[in-house]
């Protein structure tokens, strides 16, 4: 890798970082636990590297690793959206009284 | 061409991701912030599946499907084993990271593409994510109770635990001087996997709050670390959001329970059982469920304190019928939440929105304890350490210095138990034989109904009158 790769990366951990930050400072604690699962889901985007490595068939070894990390990503991806969404449905405002 | 594609596929997915947290800010918009979630997702995943070095798709339609197949039961879990299935899920982030660092490793080691910079990124992924996977699934294991909650120390604990986390490194730094020693690799997943096991082995279920908070930070950690080894910029973002998420989640929970994070990790709470005060009762005085209705009915104001122990009993709907049958007679009726009620951060929230109790009426700690004072009935119900007033005048209680919601303060206290037996951390409750306070004793579920049948019977009487 050349240091200006690394580099970008290192610039792009810096600024999420912040952003990460930044956002999540601002989400109602009554959301804490859908923000838990839900950035779960988003840090299952890990599926990217595992898709390729299961799917470019360098070595069996390789490969075998790579599915199963697909498998715990997918899982992830799939109970962590559907989850939230369940989760957020059951948070109503008061129903305005007649 | 297609990289181009890709490449502007995890732009826009880290885009959305971002539009997703932010989203997720209130109620009102949170379930457009899944939305995004879900559409960046689609779209990073389809940008991968682009790429032409993929040539075989059995493998991962076979791991998409089986993940499938797993994922949508695990969404469905009853809420008040959320906290178990939060777990699993790092575990499972963890999982990923680790598998794919080895398998990145072999296949480096073979053609000959090793370089001191992708081996050490390599190291710092796979004990990143094999210590989060077992320390997940062990806490995992103390949140469904299949696994002792109560703390496991013995001694020389903590420096055994370093030692061997110690030796990992070491093994990791040999291995990035010269990467292709690969014997030294299995050494250090293996002990990366017996850490994460023997990390949480001395932690009691009473900080698993911020435990879940902390190994979410890790799992997302270990997602940033695939970014370096990968060198994709998209997984670095969505990592480090996942990681500064878990990382302000645990100093929140820490700060509820005034302690810090190497306390917790190495403190063994729960350990300092107080010794049980022997002699010196003060008596208790007891109420009836009729007897709480007539202090209800005649209130103005009403704060609830919920705890674990009303999920527990599974008597969130008996609370929020009382809560209709007050507000329908025009009395105020709020809930206290406790940053740590619950098992994890939120959780009572979930709790009570299941229930159908309107979010306004959840208020936090720091927003309802200025209005106790002037609050004529609060009920206590399955909450413990969490009102306990030792926390704010005895030097000498563990729980000295955790802020606390003021209970006490209300003109009338009615605290539910079973009995007088002390709560989780064993420390007894002053709030409980104060001069102000009222017992209810019986099983959560079965007292609170009795109560808002008192209620009801009274708003119905006086609707035929």
């Amino acid at each position: 890798m050349t240091e200006l790769d690394l580099f970008s990366m290192l610039f792009a951990l810096m600024l999420a970082t912040f952003v990460g930050f930044y956002v999540i400072q601002n989400v109602s604690r009554l959301l804490h636990t859908p923000l838990m699962s839900l950035t779960n889901a988003i840090s299952a985007i890990a599926i990217v590297g595992s898709l390729i490595i299961a799917g470019e068939e360098k070595t069996v070894f390789g490969t075998v690793l790579g599915a199963v990390a697909v498998f715990a990503s997918f899982t992830n991806i799939v109970s962590g959206f559907l989850i939230t969404d369940r989760m957020l449905k059951m948070f109503r405002e008061k129903e305005p009284r007649a | 061409m297609i990289e181009l594609l890709t490449k502007l596929s995890y732009l826009g997915a880290a885009t959305l991701f971002i539009f997703s947290l932010r989203w997720l800010n209130r109620p009102k918009t949170a379930r457009n912030g899944v939305r995004a979630g879900v559409a960046g997702m689609a779209l990073a995943m389809l940008g991968t599946l682009l790429h032409p070095e993929i040539v075989n798709f059995t493998w991962v339609a076979l791991a998409l499907v089986a993940g499938t197949v797993v994922g949508v039961p695990l969404s469905r879990v009853p809420l008040t084993a959320v906290p178990q299935r939060t777990a699993i899920s790092h575990a499972f982030g963890g999982l990923a990271a680790g598998l794919v660092g080895t398998a990145k490793y072999s296949i480096w080691l073979g053609e000959g593409e090793l370089t001191a910079f992708r081996t050490g990124a390599i190291v710092v992924e796979v004990i990143l994510g094999f210590l989060t996977f077992t320390g997940s699934l062990m806490a995992a294991g103390k949140l469904q109770e299949v696994i002792p909650t109560r703390p496991i120390t013995y001694r020389g604990q903590n420096a055994v635990n370093l030692g061997l986390l110690g030796i990992a490194l070491l093994a990791g730094v040999w291995v990035v001087l010269d990467p292709t020693r690969w014997q030294l690799f299995p050494v250090i997943v293996g002990l990366s996997l017996l850490f994460g096991v023997l990390l949480i082995i001395p932690i009691g279920g009473a900080d698993m709050p911020t435990v879940i908070s902390l190994l979410n930070s890790y799992a997302g950690l270990s997602a940033v670390a695939m970014g370096f080894v990968l060198e994709n910029q998209l997984l670095i973002i969505a990592g480090a959001l996942d990681g500064s998420s878990g990382f302000i989640l645990s100093v929140i929970m820490c700060r509820a329970m005034n302690r810090s994070f190497t306390n917790v990790l190495f403190g063994a709470f729960g350990q300092v059982q107080a010794k049980a005060v022997a002699g010196e009762t003060k008596p208790v005085k007891s109420a009836s469920p009729q007897d709480a209705a007539d202090y209800l009915i005649n209130a103005q104001r009403v704060v609830l304190v919920p705890g674990y122990g009303m999920a527990v009993a599974q008597a969130q709907h008996r609370v929020r019928e009382i809560y209709d049958e007050l507000s329908k007679r025009g009395i105020d009726v709020k809930f206290a939440i406790h940053p740590v009620a619950g098992r994890m951060p939120g959780h009572m929230n979930v709790l009570l929105a299941e229930a159908k109790i309107p979010y306004e009426a959840l208020a936090e700690m720091d927003e309802i304890n200025p209005e106790l004072p002037q609050t004529d009935v609060c009920v206590v119900v399955g909450a413990n350490d969490v009102v306990n007033p030792a926390a704010r005048s005895d030097k000498s209680s563990p729980i000295y210095g955790m802020p606390i919601i003021d209970a006490d303060k209300a003109r009338v206290v009615l605290a539910n138990k079973r009995s007088m037996n002390p709560g989780f951390a064993g420390i007894d409750n002053a709030l409980y034989t104060a001069d102000n306070t009222l017992m209810v004793f019986g099983d959560a579920k079965a007292v609170l109904g009795d109560i808002a049948a008192a209620l009801r019977a009274e708003n119905e009487g006086k609707a035929a009158a």
